[in-house]
């Protein structure tokens, strides 16, 4: 519980209740890509002192994430925002107290849920880092729950992100084990699917004046 | 061999069905080729049926390929080829009639005949595959191509929106009854390796418990099929909405492929319990009597007959119910004339309500009018119509010497011993069904005479029946040999016996059929020749005075009135008034009346509805019932994608706790 990769995903948990805590479209952004910065470090932190893995796999992984999750996407984002005029706020379904408090529920119920799943041993060094599952669902979840308690697209952009990013975490334990290949299109995959959604965000934006889903709502049954 | 025929004969009804959809807009030409097909596929496979019906054994085959769950076995028995011969038999006699009544569509501008052609000959591929299916999953194949073959025939003249209704409200009904048979088979198959009949029955019966849930099933969803109250509300739509071919096919043999699967469902449940017979008989009694009293109030001819097929499924389920009870006490007797008078009514239901609709039809297509109180007169103008529509009004009313008359005295003659010999509560039910059956008769007989008086005889009451012709030969041709045979089967009822006599032992599960029927059948045949004979020397008679003296045409004395017009007749509402009254509370009956109050009276009019209790008192509330639970949950439904997501996640949470959270413990 003491070693680099543990500090990080403490790290990553923060940046969670951060983002699901603040009530700025800008900060909840930036949080984001912190959270990418942090991403970046995991796999080195986790494999590199050990020295058994694949160094140069490793940092291929770390170098994608850092450009896709810290600095591509959230740029793109922060631009979509100013261009469709969003305004600063996060708008909220749910208030931002009542957001933490589900967060924080939700984290411990990850905590829960990691003890109770019984996960064959992983491939290398997963079990080094304490936090790794935890974190992971927790991440998974707060972005599940910034989907479904945030109204503007680009809200809905950054719980997908961190939908991702807690995939992403997981699959620290199978490094070694799973092709780079494979991890590297997962990453590309997210790169496309955002860029899908902020030109889509954009038409949105263009086409009624704002990115407020409540509108979309109309076109029900 | 005979199978192979009869698969044969299905390849041919296939292939003159496909033949007339890709002769598509020749009309002409794809009529041609579908009655071709469906003629000689019908005759090769009555054939084939009979043959089987007449060497009294049974066969069995499988394809080498397997569908998914299923397999494709067929196979012939008495029972099945007792109901091939039904069906080929009125379906060859339907395809001829519809020949002349769709080139009369055609010639009067009618478009879009192919699809239809062909899905006639779908229809009766797809009964016939019902019967020899030997596989559930087959059979539940062939009943849903039947569902939909007769739904696009249902549909044809889809211009009118009363058409579309009925279509829809069909295929609702038709949908709801395969709910039902598919949990029974699915019931069925518990303990057996497979779907094949043989294999359920070689599992042995199921528990009395579950054998009871499959009987309720079977009920259901057979019942909505064959008509039974108080499922039979798709029955009076959608028959008058069907070509009069088509009508007659349908109400014909196709809901008698409900009284099939129910008999066929009773072989695989073993013994059946004395209540099993109770019930059948009240659904029949229930359904004759409530079939026999709406087809009363009816005003409308094709929608008259379809109320009295409900009635005749009532009389066919009167006699199932009598064969329970006979074999659920072991009477041997008993459950051969219930099952014998059963399954005969199927045949002869067949013929005769295959013959009216097409009288009805020929009625229709030389005027062009169904209200009943709009014809008249129509005797003299189409004579061979005439003849034919009354052999089968006399059939249906079940009066000797024709065909109607032998299985309603079967199944009056089980009910009698039923009552006699059977102990307990069995005797009861049995001795209920004589009583039962004799109102519905009655019944039947006005009706018929209401039909028969206003359509055929007093003189025209507007001037499309005084414009009337007699129909082509294709479309005579085919009720006259109806008739005839409705003739044959009630003046040598050995004949008719014999038919039936295989298939209800295989019911009954009898080794023989019991002795002693052979003196009461020459009796009927007595009283048969001799009434024919009766009524062949009252037209000699008649003729022979007549001879020789001229019979002009007067008006009617009516006491000195002079200004008579040909609507002050009985109408048929007049008619049915007197006997209806005692069941007015019964019946759901509006009426609209300007009474005539004061000497001089100026206007006065009459107007009544009948609906149908069933469907507008039971039925209908439930719909809107269910539709109001449904309608509650569209508000999951708020078209927002935060909360569409919220459902995954709390389904995610709720998964995650209960599979890992949970499961460790």
């Amino acid at each position: 519980m003491t070693g680099a990769p543990d500090v990080l995903l403490l790290l990553v948990l923060v940046t969670d209740l951060f983002i699901v805590a603040s009530g700025r479209l800008k900060a909840c952004v930036r949080a984001t890509a912190a959270q990418g910065v942090l991403l970046a470090a995991l796999p080195l932190a986790l494999w590199v002192p050990r020295g058994d893995a694949n160094l140069a796999h490793v940092v291929v992984i770390g170098v994608g994430a850092l450009v896709v999750k810290a600095i591509v996407i959230p740029s793109r984002l922060l631009r979509s925002a100013r261009e469709a005029g969003a305004r600063r706020e996060v708008a909220p379904y749910v208030s931002l107290h009542v957001s933490v408090l589900m967060g924080a529920l939700l984290v411990m119920l990850s905590l829960w849920l990691a003890r109770a799943l019984a996960l064959a041993p992983a491939a290398g060094g997963g079990e080094r880092a304490a936090l790794l599952v935890p974190a992971s669902f927790a991440t998974v979840l707060l972005g599940f729950l910034m989907l479904v308690a945030r109204r503007y697209a680009v809200t809905q952009v950054v719980g997908y992100l961190m939908l991702d990013n807690g995939v992403f975490i997981f699959g620290q334990r199978l490094v070694g084990a799973v092709p780079v290949l494979v991890e590297l299109g997962i990453l590309l995959d997210l790169l496309a699917a955002v860029f899908v959604m902020g030109i889509a965000m954009h038409h949105i934006g263009r086409e009624f004046d704002h990115i407020d889903t409540r509108a979309l709502s109309t076109l029900r049954d | 061999m005979n199978l192979q025929l009869v698969l044969v004969a299905l390849g041919v009804l296939a292939a003159g069905g496909f033949a007339a959809l890709v002769a598509g807009r020749r009309g002409r030409l794809a009529l041609a080729l579908g009655t071709a097909g469906a003629v000689a596929g019908s005759a090769l496979g009555l054939v084939a049926a009979g043959a089987q019906l007449a060497s009294g054994g049974a066969v069995a085959a499988r394809a080498g390929w397997r569908p998914p769950l299923g397999s494709l076995t067929v196979g012939l028995d008495p029972l099945s080829s007792f109901f091939l011969v039904a069906v080929f038999l009125v379906a060859a006699l339907a395809a001829v009639y519809g020949a002349g009544y769709l080139r009369a569509h055609l010639e009067a501008g009618g478009r879009r005949i192919g699809a239809a052609v062909a899905a006639f000959n779908l229809l009766v591929a797809a009964m016939a595959g019902v019967v020899i299916a030997r596989d559930g999953v087959l059979f539940l194949a062939a009943w849903e191509v039947m569902t939909i073959a007769s739904w696009v025939l249902v549909t044809f003249e889809d211009e009118h929106e009363s058409v579309q209704r009925a279509g829809l409200i069909y295929l609702v009904a038709s949908q709801l009854g395969v709910v039902a048979l598919f949990l029974l088979f699915a019931l069925l198959r518990r303990g057996a390796p497979g779907f094949e009949f043989a294999q359920l029955a070689a599992a042995g019966p199921p528990a009395p418990g579950l054998a009871a849930v499959c009987f309720g099933l079977a009920l259901v969803g057979f019942g909505a099929k064959a008509g039974f109250w108080p499922l039979h509300v798709w029955l009076p739509d959608a028959h008058p909405a069907a070509p009069s071919h088509v009508s007659a096919l349908m109400s014909g043999v196709m809901i008698k492929m409900g009284i099939y699967g129910l008999l066929r469902t009773l072989l695989l449940l073993g013994p059946p319990p004395v209540w099993w017979g109770a019930l059948v008989v009240g659904i029949g009694a229930v359904s004759g009597l409530a079939g026999v009293l709406y087809a009363l109030a009816q005003h409308d001819l094709k929608r008259l007959l379809a109320y009295h097929s409900i009635e005749n499924v009532g009389i066919i389920a009167l006699g199932v119910g009598i064969g329970l009870l006979g074999q659920s006490r072991g009477d041997a007797m008993v459950a051969f004339l219930g099952y014998a008078g059963a399954l005969l009514h199927v045949l002869n239901h067949g013929l005769f309500k295959g013959l009216l609709f097409q009288g009805a039809g020929a009625v229709l297509q030389a005027t062009g009018v169904r209200a009943l109180d709009a014809l008249g007169g129509l005797a003299r103008r189409m004579p061979v119509t005439a003849l034919a529509f009354l052999a089968g009004s006399v059939a249906i009313a079940g009066l000797p010497p024709l065909n109607g008359f032998v299985s309603e005295w079967l199944i009056f003659a089980g009910a009698f011993r039923g009552g006699a010999a059977l102990a307990g509560g069995a005797g009861l039910a049995a001795a209920a069904v004589v009583p039962a059956l004799a109102l519905i008769g009655g019944l039947a007989v006005a009706c018929f005479v209401k039909v028969y008086g206003v359509v055929f005889l007093g003189t025209p009451r507007t001037g499309a029946p005084g414009r009337a012709r007699e129909v082509g030969a294709a479309m005579r041709v085919p009720m006259v040999l109806a008739a005839a045979l409705c003739l044959l089967l009630g003046v040598l009822p050995v004949v008719a016996v014999g038919v039936v006599a295989p298939a209800a032992r295989e019911v009954a599960g009898l080794a023989a059929a019991p002795a002693g029927l052979g003196g009461s059948l020459a009796a009927v045949t007595a009283v048969g020749a001799a009434l024919v004979a009766v009524v062949a020397l009252l037209v000699l008679v008649r003729a022979g005075l007549l001879r020789r003296r001229p019979a002009p045409a007067a008006p009617v004395w009516a006491c000195g009135y002079v200004g008579v017009t040909p609507r002050m007749q009985y109408t048929a509402a007049s008619f049915a008034e007197p006997v209806l009254a005692p069941f007015g509370p019964l019946m759901h009956r509006t009426v609209h009346a300007l009474r005539p109050a004061t000497f001089f009276p100026a206007a006065a009019s009459y107007e009544e509805h009948v609906g149908d209790v069933a469907g507008e008192r039971l039925l209908a509330p439930a719909a809107r019932r269910v539709l109001g639970v449904f309608a509650r949950l569209r508000i999951l439904q708020q078209g927002r994608i935060q909360l569409y997501l919220a459902y995954v996640l709390i389904t995610l949470l709720v998964l995650l706790t209960w599979q890992i959270g949970l499961a460790g413990r």
